[in-house]
């Protein structure tokens, strides 16, 4: 699995790929915290970071499907799938070293923002005014989401050769898994009977209740658990294609 | 046995691709695995490489079975594929140091610049593979395939593409190593199998037509004749020329009619009186012994029927 992981990582910095999530993904959040009038924590007079928090999820929904549409299409495309699994390593061994692959460059591209942090933190009035316990709660909410966007991510992968439409599935899945429960939840015909059940199901209402600073065990089981089915729906594709 | 095949079969939906497939490999020996294309030879390897699922039958390699212990197997075997997918973006020795890490080969250093110097990549071991020549290419996949030392060799189609020079030294190479490993190779190239093999597996149609050492199958062989004749007449009915005593087979190859005939028969003369008869004139006929190419042709029967 290491070499797997250490191949992966090298391809990421050794092409331009690694460079321009963490810096698309830096900009992006950058711009919205510091630059736009509407979202600037300089213009809000609030020392809050929701504005990272409630945005990021959407860059993650373009960023982590880029990311991950190489790790099985391309594989496949150039029939170097054949020479992996030629060689002694176990298709758990192969998806593991490619997933934490993939969700270390996520988290390289998540953690100078702690930076933003600190700025926030020095910049309060008084200093140290913000409530760092929400904060720590929605990182570690950004970490279990970008793990989930980073399985189903890899889940559409598997399914073509193409990494186009590995990228469009794998956004549209992740779009689907975060929002659309939301939505769908919110129509009349569930109104006061399955909504919340439904909303339950989402990615959202999960990453929403951590958000808030409450870390609760069964919001992080639903996080591992969406994670471990699309691994192992991953690997359960990898496996028929024989 | 280093290899033993007991009934591999392999269907995809209706069709067969392999077929009962049965024949075993000795230590230190190299098999010749020969059949047109589509002959399921390259499924077949790819069974024994743990790639692809039998669907009936087994296959053992250095006394691992492919369905039970596939990971051993694994080990076991160096495998270049037909087209020789390689991590293009990658550099030669960067390549090789990954190969080296998944078969977590002790002293990787010392391991990899001595297959960088068997397989003759001393110049190029610091360029991307995606810059390499075909001929290079190969190399590198030679190389992956032998850094762990393994005690089977699979090789589908090495000379493949390759010019006269790359296939010369490719060749050699393959010699080299068959003296210490188990080779099977395939090629669709018979007077390279000639060349280089110990033994022949002739494959037609997903099923075994041959199964002999080199020097049998051309003796057994080498009383037939074959006698090449070529029409001025573009479109000759060829139902009269089959009808003639002695004649096994017709084939049309490049304009030119090959017939193959039993040992002791000379059946010119009648080919000439059936030409006349048809109002056909030959501009060139001539008679010779079987080569290896018509053995190859006869087992594997690739007749057209004009």
């Amino acid at each position: 699995m290491l070499s797997i992981f250490r191949k992966e990582i090298h391809t990421f910095f050794s092409s331009l790929i690694g460079y321009i999530v963490i810096s698309v993904f830096l900009i992006s959040i950058g711009l919205f915290m510091w630059v736009f009038a509407d979202t600037s924590v300089l213009d809000y007079n609030f020392a809050t970071m929701d504005q990272l928090f409630s945005i990021a999820p959407l860059v993650f929904l373009f960023l982590i499907p880029a990311v991950t549409m190489r790790s099985f299409a391309e594989e496949k495309a150039n029939g170097t799938i054949e020479f992996l699994y030629t060689k002694p390593l176990t298709t758990i061994q192969i998806i593991g070293g490619k997933f934490f692959a993939n969700f270390t460059l996520v988290i390289f591209a998540l953690l100078p923002t702690l930076i933003y942090y600190y700025s926030i933190y020095q910049l309060g009035s008084p200093v140290g005014n913000l409530d760092s316990g929400a904060i720590v709660g929605s990182y570690i909410g950004l970490f279990f989401l970008s793990g989930a966007f980073v399985s189903i991510g890899m889940f559409a992968s598997t399914l073509t050769n193409n990494q186009i439409v590995a990228f469009i599935l794998g956004a549209f899945l992740c779009f689907f898994f975060h929002w659309a429960f939301t939505y769908v939840a919110r129509l009349p015909i569930f109104t006061t009977t399955l909504d919340l059940f439904i909303q339950k199901i989402g990615i959202n209402y999960h990453y929403g209740s951590i958000s808030k600073g409450l870390i609760d065990t069964r919001d992080i089981m639903y996080f591992i658990s969406v994670i471990f089915v699309f691994l192992y729906a991953t690997i359960t594709v990898m496996d028929t294609r024989k | 046995m280093s290899v033993i095949v007991q009934g591999l079969s392999k269907e995809y939906g209706s069709q067969t691709v392999v077929d009962q497939l049965s024949f075993e490999v000795r230590p230190g020996e190299i098999l010749g695995f020969l059949g047109p294309n589509g002959a399921g030879k390259t499924t077949t390897m790819k069974m024994l490489c743990c790639y692809t699922q039998p669907t009936a039958g087994t296959a053992t390699v250095a006394g691992y079975d492919i369905q039970t212990s596939p990971l051993m197997v694994r080990k076991q075997i160096g495998y270049l594929p037909e087209h020789n997918p390689l991590y293009e973006e990658m550099y030669v020795k960067e390549f090789l140091q990954f190969v080296a890490s998944i078969h977590k080969i002790e002293n990787k250093a010392n391991r990899i610049s001595e297959v960088i110097e068997l397989t003759g990549l001393g110049q190029e071991q610091n360029k991307i593979i995606g810059t390499l020549s075909k001929g290079y290419r190969q190399r590198v996949g030679l190389a992956q395939a032998i850094i762990h030392d393994p005690k089977v060799l699979i090789l589908d189609e090495p000379t493949s593409g390759l010019d006269m020079n790359q296939l010369i030294d490719i060749r050699h190479l393959i010699r080299e190593l068959g003296k210490e490993k188990t080779v099977i190779f395939s090629s669709h190239i018979m007077q390279e199998v000639q060349a280089l093999c110990d033994r022949v597996v002739i494959i037609n149609k997903g099923e075994l037509v041959a199964d002999e050492s080199i020097e049998k199958l051309s003796k057994r062989m080498s009383g037939d004749q074959v006698i090449y004749v070529e029409f001025a007449q573009s479109n000759v009915s060829l139902l009269p020329f089959k009808m003639i005593k002695g004649v096994e087979e017709v084939i049309l190859e490049n304009g030119v009619y090959i017939f193959s005939a039993a040992h002791d028969a000379d059946i010119r003369k009648e080919i000439f009186e059936t030409a006349v008869s048809q109002g056909l004139t030959i501009i060139e006929m001539h008679k010779d012994k079987a080569s290896i190419e018509d053995i190859f042709r006869k087992l594997t029967k690739s007749v057209i029927d004009a």
